[in-house]
């Protein structure tokens, strides 16, 4: 490609490179982004237009509109939007961490954690009636996203633990992170097979991360872990770049390594497991979404903004399908497989016909 | 002698590396015979091992004989077949993508046979185990099929987009699965209890029926195997070495579609045996592929084995699924074994 990838941006004594396709990529994907969260707003049983969406969401509006478009909703677009971001930015850090495309936050066990604390929680609990579980009333309620939460923290805490062995070294992470996540998932199967087929269908609707019913008290924990992380993140983007390069190299370009590894697994974990406790797993998101915004922007690692925005625009994207467009209902997590699968194979497909013509 | 000399201080250098030998091969197969004794007289009704060798031979139609030939017989063959088939796959896998978390069901072989299954049951109404292993096979194939021509450029398949176009079948034969599966709590009833992965309840005409498709892949693992030492060093220097790298690449992919679509098909995903039994066996005999090949397949066969075993034990006289335990006894194991030894990198 002939295209720059980035510019020398000067100001007086200072400068620094300013990634051209990524920012325009970026730029294009929230345009994209916006559209959709507006369209997402205006579908639903009760249709409005999409300019009276954008005048109620700038203050104006009549009661009911405002009614329809703020309380029932924005909170459910903005948890996808939040989600999307969150899980982009954790697959970003890992992937780029482990320097494997493989790396995302699913396959260190994190995800397998929450969904055996949350699944446990569903059959002991016996969702479906009947009483008799051990977890019952209020504590049921507040226990799916704490317990998926707690799952995925206990679980990233073993892991850092375990991998720790003078330093963190990245394979032996990857691998520990690995045989945590087969155990616990190996936990989640026995408990399926061993529970009533109600609570089976229901941990199953969980498992597949579902977006239905979100309000702001789903939202909120993500916005908040997104606020007090995404800066962490972007301090860290300069480790990150060196660290591609090797463990040695980056240490002698003067980064900390061990703090720095440690930041970006905080950052990953954390993100991952606010999302995983408010929508489920929406396990392909991390994994897909920076090698998309990878392949959109070119580089030599998956971009971080980018990702989130790619994020954002898959999971907005897969609440709208499932909502206006399928005749039945499916959960999020479902739909967005259905479309990032094919549209990374897309990508993989014109990039090696590229490279053999 | 000076040779001798010479190479000894280099041992303590590196003292996770090892060489294949022919004994440790011999031991292996030692072990696996003994794993498989072992699984024809341990279960709810346990044994003696001198009975089971007894009626082993000449059925003489007495409890012991029908326990074993009617039962056990058919689940350790199967454990076996399926652990080999699993370890080979692993390691040519991991050897072809040059990726230490790679493993076969990457090649979406396991999500296309679970799909299909799926299907079988939701629309079809099959609810016997041979039925589920015909499609599980042509879904395992069918997918495997897909990824291959995905992840590949004209020069072959390209390890990193193989691993992504896998990633990505998979991942949108699981919505496809989960959609039918979230759907239809009928199917779900049925589908949980094949997709954990058992060996039990299986008769021998399973493992007839998937024998042929072993035995080719296998030969497919023999004839890609001595090449994928070259291909470590990448394409370009094996190429300049004599090899044709998209020949071997295509023949230990098409190895490891047969091998791990089988094992698929005669007893359900059983994940993890193809991720982990070649660091096993890497570290039991270093890196190089002409004894890490076999030393993984017996692995994989006692492993498998040895879990069965185990799920028959330990909660007598029902039984834990060999995937279940497979994952919840070699998850820990696993993470114990990266933690004491330095990792070898591929």
């Amino acid at each position: 490609m002939a295209v720059l990838h980035a510019a020398p941006l000067r100001l007086g004594a200072l400068s620094w490179l300013v990634p051209l396709r990524a920012a325009l990529v970026s730029l294009a994907g929230l345009g994209l982004l916006f559209l959709l969260v507006a369209v997402d707003l205006s579908v639903g049983d009760f249709p409005i237009p999409v300019s009276d969406v954008v005048s109620t969401l700038l203050g104006g509006g009549d009661e009911g509109q405002r009614f329809i478009v703020m309380e029932l909703r924005l909170p459910q677009t903005v948890v996808a939007v939040a989600v999307g971001a969150a899980l982009g930015l954790a697959g970003a850090l890992t992937q780029t961490l482990a320097r494997n495309p493989l790396a995302s936050p699913d396959i260190l066990g994190v995800t397998d954690g929450a969904a055996f604390g949350a699944v446990a929680v569903i059959v002991l609990s016996g969702a479906s009636g009947y009483g008799g579980g051990l977890v019952t009333g209020r504590l049921q309620e507040l226990g799916l996203p704490l317990a998926a939460f707690s799952g995925a923290m206990l679980t990233a805490l073993l892991l850092y633990l375990l991998s720790w062995r003078r330093g963190l070294d990245m394979q032996r992470l990857v691998l520990v992170g690995i045989g945590l996540g087969a155990a616990l998932t190996a936990g989640t199967s026995y408990l399926l097979v061993n529970s009533r087929i109600q609570d089976a269908a229901s941990a199953q609707v969980w498992l597949s991360g579902s977006l239905n019913g979100r309000g702001w008290e789903h939202g909120r924990p993500v916005l908040l872990t997104l606020a007090v992380l995404l800066p962490l993140s972007l301090l860290l983007v300069r480790s990150l770049n060196a660290m591609l390069l090797g463990d040695d190299a980056a240490r002698g370009l003067g980064v900390r390594l061990q703090l720095a590894q440690l930041g970006v697994l905080v950052a990953a974990v954390g993100l991952t497991s606010v999302s995983v406790a408010a929508v489920g797993p929406l396990e392909f998101v991390a994994f897909v979404v920076p090698q998309v915004a990878l392949r959109l922007t070119g580089g030599s690692r998956p971009p971080v903004l980018a990702s989130m925005v790619a994020g954002g625009v898959l999971v907005v994207g897969a609440d709208l399908l499932t909502r206006a467009v399928l005749p039945f209902p499916l959960p999020a997590g479902i739909v967005t497989a259905a479309i990032g699968a094919p549209y990374l194979i897309w990508l993989l497909v014109r990039a090696n016909r590229r490279r053999t013509a | 002698m000076t040779s001798s000399i010479a190479a000894e201080p280099a041992a303590p250098a590196s003292p996770g590396v090892r060489r294949g030998s022919a004994r440790v091969l011999g031991l292996l197969v030692l072990a696996l015979v003994a794993a498989a004794l072992l699984s024809l007289a341990l279960g709810s009704r346990a044994l003696p091992i001198g009975t089971v060798i007894d009626v082993l031979f000449h059925d003489d139609g007495s409890e012991a004989a029908t326990i074993v030939h009617a039962l056990r017989i058919p689940r350790t063959v199967l454990a076996i077949a399926v652990g080999i088939a699993l370890g080979v796959a692993g390691a040519l896998m991991q050897g072809h993508t040059r990726n230490p978390l790679a493993d076969p069901g990457l090649l979406g072989v396991e999500a296309g046979a679970s799909c299909a299954v799926v299907i079988a049951i939701y629309s079809l109404g099959i609810h016997d185990l041979a039925g589920y292993a015909w499609f599980a096979m042509a879904g395992a194939g069918v997918a495997a099929v897909a990824v291959f021509a995905i992840g590949s450029t004209r020069a072959g398949p390209d390890p990193v987009s193989l691993v992504l176009a896998g990633a990505a079948v998979s991942a949108l034969l699981l919505a496809i699965t989960q959609a039918i599966v979230v759907r239809d709590s009928e199917t779900l009833d049925a589908y949980r209890f094949w997709v954990v992965g058992s060996a039990s309840g299986r008769s021998l005409s399973v493992f007839w029926q998937v024998l042929p498709f072993l035995l080719v892949g296998l030969l497919f693992a023999a004839m890609s195997t001595p090449g994928l030492n070259l291909l470590q060093l990448g394409d370009d220097v094996a190429a300049s070495l004599g090899l044709t790298p998209w020949r071997q690449k295509a023949l230990g992919i098409a190895a490891v579609m047969l091998l791990a679509g089988a094992a698929t098909a005669a007893c359900g995903p059983v994940g993890f045996v193809g991720l982990v039994v070649p660091h096993l066996a890497r570290r039991l005999g270093g890196v190089d592929y002409r004894w890490l090949v076999p030393y993984a397949g017996l692995l994989g066969g006692l492993l498998v084995v040895a879990t069965d075993i185990v799920g028959r034990l330990v909660v007598r006289p029902a039984e834990l699924q060999v995937g279940i335990v497979m994952a919840l006894v070699g998850g820990p194991a696993f993470v114990l074994l990266v933690r004491r030894t330095r990792m070898l990198k591929l």
